[in-house]
């Protein structure tokens, strides 16, 4: 599926797709967090036609109920369906630079398109982090992504 | 500590007024930015009521004002966002700049006004309110229409153009020749190349610096170092506000994201207080006689803007309506010409009044135009109250919270990842 992305500068970006009923669908991403939802009527972009806005925490929730049932059944074998997945694990050292700071702050899947599923701290495992979950020197971090994507994760975290 | 009884109470009044006026505004949803200065022209000399007790608080807090707004617009905006905007729009941007400068040049020339005047007019008529014009179209819900990006695009070159056109200026305004100008201009020019290659190169570092878990820490820091650079900037006859800007430019990422979410608030108290303090120096008497000339100039440069606009949307391939959408919404001038005048005014008292009567004209006519600007469907409905905090019936609750436990612990719920 081709998906358009439309820059709009100083306010975000538009993501533009037609589903399988020629729908032509937008969903504007504002920096603010944001979320508006829009369809074209006909083929025409020039007006788009308001749906609904979602504040960043609805539009999670919307995404967990599009994706999760899909995700959870899946995920398990992702790694061995999908050909150039797989798992990894990067140590925060001592010495790295994130040690302390938030896992947001590493910006790891929007540099890698990795993604940190888990943080094993100790006996703990704190499964899907958040962006303001706090790294701690020690913490075993688990991702999953391509081959070159976790070595990214690691170099970024390692410093 | 002795306490200034009538410093907190003229100062309490005032903000409460200007929230109200705020509201007031909200609700008609147009800027409240000509409400301001309203109200500093009714406190200022020969106004209804004046705060002699709170005058030097809003004289100092309208310079932290013009600093803190230049620099969260920097922090608004990113260099992909330029170079993309300019790609795509440098015809536009060309033509935005001439049709719109021009007739702010020949009003000072026929009113008789120096090199400095005329500059300053012919800036505060080019420049769009990107504030107010970005706000509007979310609220107008016109985010996902073809014409939005090339509006925007306009926008984005019209701030970069300020950063060279403001030490400018600033130099022209105060006397300087125009060697000393040139300089001034390419001091700044100088200092922008070196923020964007700051930014591109060390930005982990810089927003090492700077951002900290801790919001306290965050305010200061970049406050603090803004004020800094804001004040070697006066130094070398660059304006502060542009040492501001660059700031913002520098700052990317996650850390100007903690920045803009730290200082917004902030940014919103003294930039209030800044149009007060406009309003304050211009004597309301003078207005009335520029009121001919501001609406002459208001009309032919909405009609310039609704140019500019109509041939910058149709090179993104949007029709007649499109066209003529995009050229509305660039007509709202605001906090930008406001600063120009701010910058330029101390020497000129009649302009001052001009541009203030100007921006007040278009600041309300602008949105107004806009709102009205054809469309297919029915009028946009009006913006959802954002604040429902507390209103929420307890059985809604279950709705936010997390789904049903994924079965394995990491399995699932991708979208909570780092970013």
């Amino acid at each position: 599926m081709d998906v358009n992305e439309v820059l709009l500068p100083g306010v975000g970006l538009r993501y533009e797709f037609v589903n399988h009923e020629g729908d032509r669908i937008g969903v504007v991403a504002q920096r603010s967090g944001d979320f508006e939802l829009v369809v074209y009527p006909g083929d025409d972009p020039d007006e788009a036609h308001p749906i609904l806005r979602l504040t960043s925490q609805e539009a999670d929730t919307l995404a967990e109920i599009l994706g999760a049932p899909r995700i959870a059944e899946r995920f398990a074998d992702l790694t061995r369906e999908v050909p150039g997945l797989s798992a990894g694990q990067v140590e925060v050292r001592p010495g790295s630079p994130f040690a302390d700071r938030a896992l947001g702050d590493t910006r790891a899947r929007t540099r890698t398109g990795a993604s940190i599923v888990a943080i094993v701290r100790g006996e703990d495992v704190i499964a899907s982090p958040g962006p303001g979950q706090t790294l701690r020197a020690g913490d075993i971090l688990v991702v999953i992504g391509t081959r070159e994507g976790i070595a990214g994760v690691q170099r970024i975290v390692q410093g | 500590m002795h306490t200034p009884i009538a410093l907190l109470l003229e100062l309490g009044i005032i903000l409460a007024v200007l929230s109200l006026l705020g509201t007031v505004a909200r609700r008609f949803a147009l800027s409240p930015v000509p409400l301001y200065l309203l109200a500093g022209l009714a406190l200022g000399d020969g106004g209804l009521a004046p705060v002699p007790a709170a005058r030097d608080f809003v004289d100092t807090g309208a310079a932290i004002g013009v600093i803190l707004l230049l620099l969260v617009l920097g922090l608004d905006f990113t260099v992909r966002e330029f170079t993309v905007s300019l790609r795509r729009h440098r015809s536009s941007a060309v033509i935005d700049l001439v049709l719109n400068a021009a007739p702010g040049a020949v009003a000072g020339w026929l009113l008789g006004l120096d090199a400095g005047g005329i500059l300053a007019l012919a800036g505060a008529t080019y420049v769009s309110s990107s504030g107010i014009v970005a706000r509007l179209l979310g609220d107008l819900r016109r985010l996902g229409n073809r014409e939005t990006p090339a509006v925007l695009s306009v926008l984005v070159v019209e701030d970069f153009v300020m950063a060279a056109y403001l030490p400018l200026l600033a130099v022209v305004a105060s006397g300087g020749t125009w060697w000393q100008a040139l300089l001034a201009v390419a001091a700044a020019m100088t200092a922008v190349t070196a923020a964007i290659a700051v930014s591109w190169r060390w930005s982990q570092h810089v927003g090492r610096i700077l951002s900290h878990p801790d919001a306290e820490q965050v305010l200061l820091r970049v406050l603090g170092i803004t004020l800094i650079v804001a004040a070697l900037a006066e130094i070398i006859h660059v304006s502060a506000a542009v040492g501001a800007f660059l700031i913002g430019l520098a700052l990317t990422g996650t850390a100007a994201d903690r920045a803009r979410a730290v200082l917004s608030p902030l940014r919103d108290l003294f930039a209030a207080v800044f149009f007060l303090a406009l309003g304050l120096t211009v004597d309301p008497g003078d207005l009335l006689p520029m009121l001919p000339a501001a609406a002459a100039l208001a009309v032919v440069t909405a009609a310039t803007k609704v140019a500019a606009g109509w041939y910058a949307a149709r090179r993104e391939g949007a029709g007649r309506r499109g066209r003529l959408r995009a050229g509305t919404a660039l007509i709202a001038r605001g906090e930008f010409s406001v600063v120009i005048i701010g910058l330029a005014a101390p020497a000129q008292g009649r302009l001052a009044a001009l541009v203030t009567t100007y921006v007040m004209l278009l600041a309300v006519c602008g949105p107004v135009l806009t709102r009205f600007a054809p469309t297919r469907q029915a009028a946009p409905r009006p913006p959802a109250p954002r604040d429902r905090a507390g209103g929420r019936p307890p059985h809604e609750v279950s709705a936010a919270g997390p789904l049903p436990a994924p079965p394995r612990p990491g399995s699932g719920r991708d979208a909570a990842g780092p970013d």
